[in-house]
């Protein structure tokens, strides 16, 4: 178990972290978020040992770090670096019986080594590589290497620093479950993750830094709101939920740029808040709706002030919500159908057929989007004709082209 | 250390013998391998004692003694071989040949260190001003009268030298390699105006002190061999016990932290072990270039970066390339300084490896 308890550390004259406490459990992973320079790292190091701290204490199954000699304290704390560099030659084998540094004496020998170094390769497959050089690995097979030097380490505590930095999305996925395995097996992990919902998907709990100090700490879906995101990180995101995985989705937005074009988003949801929060990031004056009450949109769409009409729950789009979400197409340039919901009322087809310019953005295949019949999806199949398809990632050019080749699109109101 | 190791280290062993014997056959006299290997086995001393003898000596005009350690030795073999052969061989190129191999031994040893220790392909075994220490006692002892030895000046220098740059780059008790690096490269710059003004004082003695400064095993007798030997076979000794820790200091020294080095001590004894190697033998030859450069590169090249396998194979091979090199040196018409050789034989080869692209790192 890892406490940090009321740490103060300075570096030279600047403060770098203030009263901060923490605990990580035997068999939990706590993740550590929060933006440049807010002292991650030097949080990590004076939990491993290499910063004593000015104030406070850090303990490490009960023992003070800072009274514990180098090789002492990282017999209790393995340390996984961020990618380390690549100008050595040491092949993987060696620089995984490098973790076992602490356990071997200077002129004895390590008796369980070479047996401990075997299953650290052996469960981070790296076993496959090991006479090969470490500066040929890819940075995904060398990041395993570097956690199965911590595991042949055998410490009960682990320290990771941006493990998946360098990481292409599949590798660092796998990092991080290969982490996950040594947490479930009883060890305790602190880890600085700088992608925020991999630190979501994988931490049982978050604890978030600024300046320092310690602003919010908990589950990940408690800690990563977009108000604690705005002050800690100072941007402007959008937190939603990712239907895959159900932890918490951040999306960063940049500021809005000049407001030229206006854009109504039928269609709610993951995908409609991402259409929304991608063309306001792309500058439009985007309206939306309508959406039930609750629905995921709607938490974009605050934030970022995009008016947006809402029924109740459950209740079938009654007709103001519909005449003023008309009202709202109508003075749109583009309509955007988000990942549109096929219902048996047909109301936001019906809205859907007075769009002028339309663009479609489709994320789920229709047969499960389809809840109503023949007939409605005949309609939707029909205003997908004409319109424009588009991914999500590209809905804003998408648009934008669309309104660009106005000419071309005769306004087909009340088809 | 795997099979494969013991292999090429008894490989290396074998090439110093055969280089230490062929070396003893050539000269003005030409003496043949049986009669040179004979010669070379009765010459070989067990220490069976060691004595003290007091020394006299003076300092700044006071006269003292000093207490001198003296071994006494016993010969256990005794091959009967032509007395004028005995003597050429035992007498002038024996000492000569095997000082050669001890220095040889040091440097490159000590660069190896210093490569891993810096991470840095540049360094050398002067790297923290060691050998411009070196030289600076050395001239001074031949430019003015002091009572001190030339060796005894030579090494003094060499470590006060080595002290100062580690003073100057440590700071609330850490040593930045950076810092230490760019000291030593200053204070060897302040040195060699240092050496360059004793220099131009120098007047009737300019010949012998440049002869110095090029580096060169004439005269070299067995005294000097007794003073190197144990120094540097010691230290290298201590230093291979931790060459573990300076693969693991290779990784950065915030890993080997966490890999439980104490990095400050393990910097600072890595770094006195070198200098005193480095000081040993500079002390007695001058500063002879290029071994421990050139050296440890080509053995990283054939073993590998594990300095618990290329400390001892770069130590044997640079004995080797030095007594070659010597040989060369003395056996042309005019002797010339070994100094001279290392460098033109080594910077060459060395700049093959680098244009084939093989030595760009440590």
């Amino acid at each position: 178990m890892i406490e940090v308890e009321s740490v103060d550390v300075s570096l030279g004259d600047t403060e770098i972290l203030r009263d901060v406490s923490l605990r990580v459990p035997a068999g939990e992973f706590v993740g550590l978020v929060g933006p440049n320079g807010a002292g991650k790292t030097t949080l990590l190091r004076t939990v491993n040992g290499a910063i004593d701290p000015d104030a406070g204490r850090v303990l490490v199954d009960g023992d003070r770090m800072d009274d514990l000699s180098s090789r002492a304290g990282s017999r209790r704390v393995a340390t996984v670096p961020q990618d380390t560099g690549t100008r050595f030659a040491f092949s993987v084998a060696d620089v995984v019986a490098m973790g076992r540094t602490p356990h071997r004496s200077r002129f004895g020998s390590d008796d369980d080594g070479d047996d401990a170094v075997e299953r650290a390769l052996e469960r981070t497959s790296t076993a496959s590589f090991r006479d090969r050089r470490i500066s040929t690995l890819s940075g995904g097979e060398r990041q395993r290497v570097f956690v199965a030097r911590a595991i042949a380490q055998e410490a009960p505590a682990l320290v990771l620093d941006e493990p998946t930095a360098s990481l292409d999305v599949n590798h660092a996925t796998r990092t991080l479950s290969l982490v996950r395995e040594l947490v479930e097996s009883g060890r305790a992990v602190l880890g600085a993750i700088h992608d925020l919902e991999a630190a979501a998907r994988f931490c049982d709990r978050l604890v978030m830094l600024a300046d320092g100090e310690v602003v919010a700490s908990g589950e990940p879906a408690d800690v990563l709101t977009a108000d604690a995101l705005a002050t800690s990180f100072d941007m402007e995101s959008v937190v939603t939920r990712n239907p895959v995985t159900g932890t918490p989705t951040v999306t960063p937005l940049s500021d809005t740029g000049e407001e030229e074009r206006s854009v109504h988003v039928l269609g709610g949801g993951c995908v409609g808040a991402a259409v929304v929060a991608r063309l306001h990031a792309a500058g439009f004056a985007v309206t939306a709706g309508p959406v039930p009450a609750g629905d995921e949109l709607l938490g974009v769409s605050e934030r970022l002030d995009v008016p947006t009409e809402t029924v109740p729950p459950m209740s079938a789009l009654d007709g103001s919500a519909l005449a003023a979400a008309g009202e709202r197409i109508d003075d749109a340039d583009v309509t955007v159908l988000a990942d549109l919901t096929l219902t048996p009322d047909g109301g936001l087809l019906d809205l859907a057929a007075e769009a002028g310019r339309t663009v479609v953005v489709e994320e789920r295949s229709l047969d499960e989007r389809d809840r109503a019949g023949r007939d409605q999806r005949r309609r939707y199949e029909r205003l997908r004709e004409r319109a424009t398809t588009s991914g999500l990632d590209d809905v804003a050019a998408t648009v934008r082209s669309v309104e660009a080749d106005a000419g071309r699109h005769v306004s087909r109101r009340g088809i | 250390m795997s099979s494969r190791h013991w292999l090429v280290l008894s490989l290396l062993s074998a090439i110093l013998l055969a280089t230490v014997l062929t070396s003893a056959t050539i000269g003005p006299v030409s003496i043949d391998l049986p009669t040179v290997a004979k010669a070379a086995t009765n010459a070989v001393g067990v220490p069976v004692g060691l004595a003290l003898e007091s020394e006299h000596t003076g300092l700044f005009g006071v006269e003292f003694s000093l207490p001198v350690p003296s071994a006494e030795y016993r010969y256990p073999f005794a091959f009967d071989v032509p007395e004028t052969s005995e003597t050429i061989v035992r007498q002038i190129r024996l000492p000569r040949i095997v000082l050669g191999a001890v220095v040889g031994f040091a440097l490159a040893a000590a660069g190896t260190v210093m490569q891993g220790f810096f991470r840095n392909p540049l360094a050398d075994p002067s790297i923290i001003g060691v050998s411009s220490g070196a030289a600076v006692g050395a001239v001074a002892a031949i430019v003015f009268t002091v009572a001190l030895p030339l060796p005894v000046m030579a090494f003094a220098g060499a470590l006060l030298a080595a002290f100062g740059v580690y003073a100057i780059a440590t700071q609330n008790g850490e040593t930045p390699v950076a810092t230490l690096l760019l000291a030593g490269v200053a204070v060897q710059t302040f040195l060699g105006a240092v050496i360059s003004y004793m220099l131009v004082q120098s007047g009737e003695s300019l010949r012998e002190a440049v002869f110095w400064l090029m580096g060169h095993l004439h005269n070299s007798t067995w005294a000097e061999v007794e003073a190197t030997l144990p120094v540097a076979v010691l230290a290298v000794g201590v230093l291979y016990a931790y060459a573990h820790d300076l693969n693991v200091l290779l990784m950065g020294e915030a890993d080997a932290h966490a890999l439980g080095i104490e990095v400050e001590r393990t910097k600072r004894i890595l770094l006195a072990l070198a200098s005193v190697v480095t000081a040993a033998a500079v002390a007695v030859t001058g500063v002879i270039g290029f071994v421990g450069l050139v050296v440890p590169h080509v053995m990283r090249l054939l073993v590998g970066p594990d300095h618990r396998i290329l400390l001892p194979t770069s130590a044997l091979a640079g004995a080797s390339f030095l007594v070659a090199a010597d040989t060369l040196a003395r056996s042309g018409a005019v002797e010339v300084p070994v100094g001279i050789v290392t460098a033109a034989i080594g910077a060459p080869f060395f700049l093959y490896l680098l244009r084939r692209r093989e030595v760009h790192t440590v």
